[in-house]
């Protein structure tokens, strides 16, 4: 057990390579696209709707396909509507302010740890990621359970509760609904795996 | 021996009777009927389902007082644009705006539509469209396919049906008076004094470039003939406008016999940028509150070509070189030469003079007589430089070769053509590929409707040396003519996108709907969305003015919404992001449900609400 510990003690104290610290650097940028792209895609499809309406979930906002012809988000709410779903509104989403937040704490703090130049900081970042991630995706499951499952009693279609789909396919009455990562969640796992191979390429005293 | 003979006798009298009652009977047989009935017909108009035609097919409804819209090759009915009449399906006619717009009216006769030109060819803008009836024309926003403006009853001009031909750069669009009038309108003249207190008029209607809103621009007093049909100049002869005119005999009564003596009518030849100039330099004098220029006063830019008899098209060739002049009770259309005019304009090479007007020779202006046919009405073109004449009395069109004059080819129509339309076939760039023959009369060549029939349009196929006939469509009465574009030429929009909403009186918001009152006027602003119009009870007191103008907020495709008013005679439907104003008096006390008329959803029978007028 000491041993155990006294090896994490020594690993924890190992200074980065110049390779490691390159590899944080570019775990960095990789973040950048987070903010630019969406994190998650979801589509809905029907008979009435063969190219289907689409939903695209960024750090810091929500978007709807949008088409000459059509408002996909508008008309996604107009459908809920019948079973009684709260419309989908950019303000209700606190995520929103704390999800661009969260990911520029991510980056300051592997800037810290690149500088620094310590095993142990990089050991944290890649904690708070994990930890981060998991809530953000339990966050989102929780939004998806919340929506599909507090249905206004007095709507006109009523339907048994349900939970639209995190990953994958699901059909939903007559919709066949897709709901997929994007590129800001691809930066994300990208940023964690560059993390790993920095600190394993200073896994040893030089 | 006698009775032998008497027997032979009997035998070859029996024969001869069975013989000529063999010829009868075959002579009484009907003419074979044109039949496509080919499995290639079939594929060559066949458009899958999901698929779209390459050709749009605006047709002239006639005094329906409507546009129609089809596909070429399918010849799919696709759309009714209401013009001059009420069409209650888009609650054209129930609204404030479009109420407005058709005035004391309730019906046109739409006979000539015109796409706007760019260069002299379709640039897919508008659509402009005559009213033969009531003397107005009105422009089509191919934007949304909707009737944007209706200019008119235009003064001076009776009879609009020298109409809506127009200038290679939209400049102007041509009307004319087919009925001459004493002038201005309003006027009290015997009509015995026809020849010399009547008067035709032929206008130009400026168009702006930018918005296409029409204004009057300059008109001509001429003599009382009939204006017929008209083409402006392209090309070469770009600058001019041509009209036919029948009854140069200046004969009233029955025309059919007084107007049909002489051999030959007139071609009358404007040159439009003089009449432009003559109206900028003053050259004018009032009449019925417009700028009308005598030609008696002001000579020398407009001319009477000589044309065969009652004629009815004068078409200008691709190339704006030939002028070409269709005499409908003769066999033969006439190709005038552009050039040998202005050759004879300049050396004033005149036969005479009507009311101060020259008249051209004959025999100096014209480079052939084609003999198409008995009954030629109407010319368009192709690609590969051919004419096709429509054959009224013949039934037929005929192609001929512009140049050699020789005639190549004539396929039988079913039944009566009037007009007929090529593939962006009246441009400087025909398409050549489809033609489309408009027959008057179908003679039941369709299931039975009763008595009350369809017209017949005909689809030819003009690619090949010999015309094919492809299908048969029946329209409601009556396409004039029409024009085919080329589907990528035109983007129509499918919702009128929230932005775009400049009406003051749109709201976005079901919580911004609401009832105003102010002595006895009272305003709704309501909101339709799937399903609910918002508000859904409307209280008033008999004889209350009502005002409610309708937003629908939908911004998806064919998400349509109507309002009905049970017995007051309210229905209008509002397209994705519109807002339409109706008005009315609340004069009938009582409970009025009101409904949406346009299905839009699952819940759409409850799309309701209810009026309710408080007896006094």
């Amino acid at each position: 057990m000491n041993i155990t510990l006294d090896k994490a003690n020594v690993f924890f104290e190992l200074p980065l390579t110049m390779n490691s610290r390159i590899l944080i650097l570019v775990a960095v940028v990789a973040l950048v696209p987070a903010y630019l792209f969406p994190l998650w895609n979801m589509s809905f499809y029907s008979n009435q709707y063969t190219d289907g309406l689409s939903m695209q979930i960024y750090a810091s906002q929500l978007e709807g396909g949008k088409s000459a012809n059509r408002d996909d988000l508008r008309e996604i709410n107009s459908l809920n509507h019948y079973i009684g779903m709260r419309p989908l509104l950019e303000s209700d989403f606190s995520e929103f302010t704390w999800l661009p937040f969260g990911i520029g704490a991510l980056m300051l703090l592997s800037l810290r740890s690149l500088v620094i130049g310590k095993m142990a900081n990089v050991v944290d970042v890649f904690v708070l990621f994990s930890y981060f991630g998991l809530f953000s995706l339990w966050s989102f499951y929780h939004r998806l359970y919340s929506y599909g499952h507090n249905l206004n009693p007095t709507a006109a279609i009523k339907v048994p509760p349900f939970t639209p789909p995190l990953l994958g396919t699901k059909q939903i009455a007559n919709f066949t609904i897709y709901s997929f990562p994007d590129i800001a969640s691809y930066a994300l796992i990208a940023f964690s795996l560059l993390l790993l191979v920095a600190m394993f390429l200073s896994r040893k005293r030089a | 021996m006698g009775n032998k003979s008497k027997i032979t006798w009997f035998g070859a009298g029996v024969l001869c009777a069975l013989a000529v009652f063999a010829v009868l009977v075959s002579c009484g047989k009907k003419p074979k009927v044109e039949r496509a009935g080919t499995a290639e017909a079939a594929i060559a108009t066949y458009v899958a389902p999901g698929d779209t035609d390459p050709y749009y097919l605006f047709y002239s409804g006639g005094h329906s007082g409507n546009v129609f819209v089809a596909g070429v090759p399918s010849m799919r009915h696709i759309a009714t644009i209401p013009v001059f009449s009420p069409y209650s399906s888009t609650g054209y006619g129930f609204d404030k705006e479009t109420k407005q717009m058709l005035g004391e009216y309730t019906w046109g006769d739409v006979h000539h539509p015109a796409l706007s030109e760019t260069n002299g060819d379709y640039d897919g803008r508008w659509l402009f469209v005559n009213d033969n009836a009531n003397n107005r024309v009105a422009r089509i926003d191919l934007r949304d396919f909707k009737t944007r403006q209706i200019l008119g009853p235009l003064p001076n001009v009776s009879g609009n049906h020298g109409s809506t031909f127009i200038t290679p750069n939209s400049e102007y669009l041509l009307a004319a008076s087919r009925f001459s009038i004493p002038l201005p309108k309003g006027t009290y003249a015997p009509v015995e004094s026809y020849a010399t207190a009547y008067n035709g008029v032929a206008a130009g209607i400026a168009i702006d470039p930018k918005s296409g809103e029409m204004s009057l621009g300059w008109e001509i007093l001429m003599p009382p003939f009939d204006y017929d049909l008209g083409d402006a100049g392209k090309g070469v002869s770009n600058g001019w406008a041509f009209w036919t005119c029948y009854n140069s005999e200046r004969a009233t009564g029955k025309l059919e016999v007084t107007s049909t003596q002489k051999d030959r009518d007139y071609i009358a030849a404007v040159n439009w940028r003089e009449a432009e100039k003559a109206i900028k330099d003053g050259k004018f004098k009032m009449l019925g509150g417009v700028k009308v220029i005598n030609p008696k006063d002001t000579p020398g830019f407009v001319y009477f070509i000589p044309c065969s008899k009652s004629p009815h098209g004068v078409d200008v060739s691709p190339d704006g070189k030939y002028i070409i002049g269709s005499g409908k009770l003769q066999s033969i259309t006439t190709v005038f030469n552009f050039e040998k005019i202005q050759t004879a304009i300049q050396n004033k090479d005149f036969s005479g003079n009507e009311d101060g007007i020259p008249v051209l020779n004959y025999d100096h202006v014209k480079d052939a007589e084609v003999n198409v046919g008995l009954g030629p009405l109407h010319t368009q073109f192709d690609d590969q430089g051919y004419a096709y004449t429509s054959l009224f009395v013949e039934s037929a069109v005929a192609k001929w070769k512009l140049g050699t004059w020789e005639v190549v080819d004539k396929i039988p129509v079913t039944y009566n053509i009037g007009h007929l339309t090529a593939a962006e076939g009246d441009t400087m760039h025909p398409q050549g590929k489809y033609l489309v023959a408009l027959n008057k009369l179908s003679h039941g060549r369709h299931m039975g409707v009763g008595p009350s029939q369809p017209e017949c349009s005909q689809l030819i196929d003009v690619t090949g040396e010999k015309m094919k006939l492809l299908y048969d469509a029946f329209t409601e009465p009556e396409p004039h003519y029409a024009q085919i574009i080329r589907a990528e030429k035109i983007k129509p929009i499918e919702v009128y996108a929230k932005e775009d909403n400049k009406n003051p009186n749109a709201i976005w918001d079901v919580k911004d709907a609401g009832i105003v009152r102010s002595g006895n006027s009272l305003t709704v602003k309501m909101v339709a969305v799937r399903s609910s119009f918002e508000p859904n009870k409307i209280e008033v007191n008999l004889g209350d003015k009502v005002t409610i103008h309708v937003t629908n907020i939908e911004q998806t495709t064919d998400e349509i919404h109507g309002l009905g008013l049970n017995e007051y005679n309210i229905n209008i439907t509002v397209d994705p992001g519109e807002t339409k104003t109706i008005e009315f008096a609340a004069s009938k006390p009582g409970v009025f449900p009101y409904y949406c008329t346009n299905f839009c959803s699952a819940l759409h029978q409850e799309m309701q609400g209810y009026l309710l007028v408080k007896p006094k």
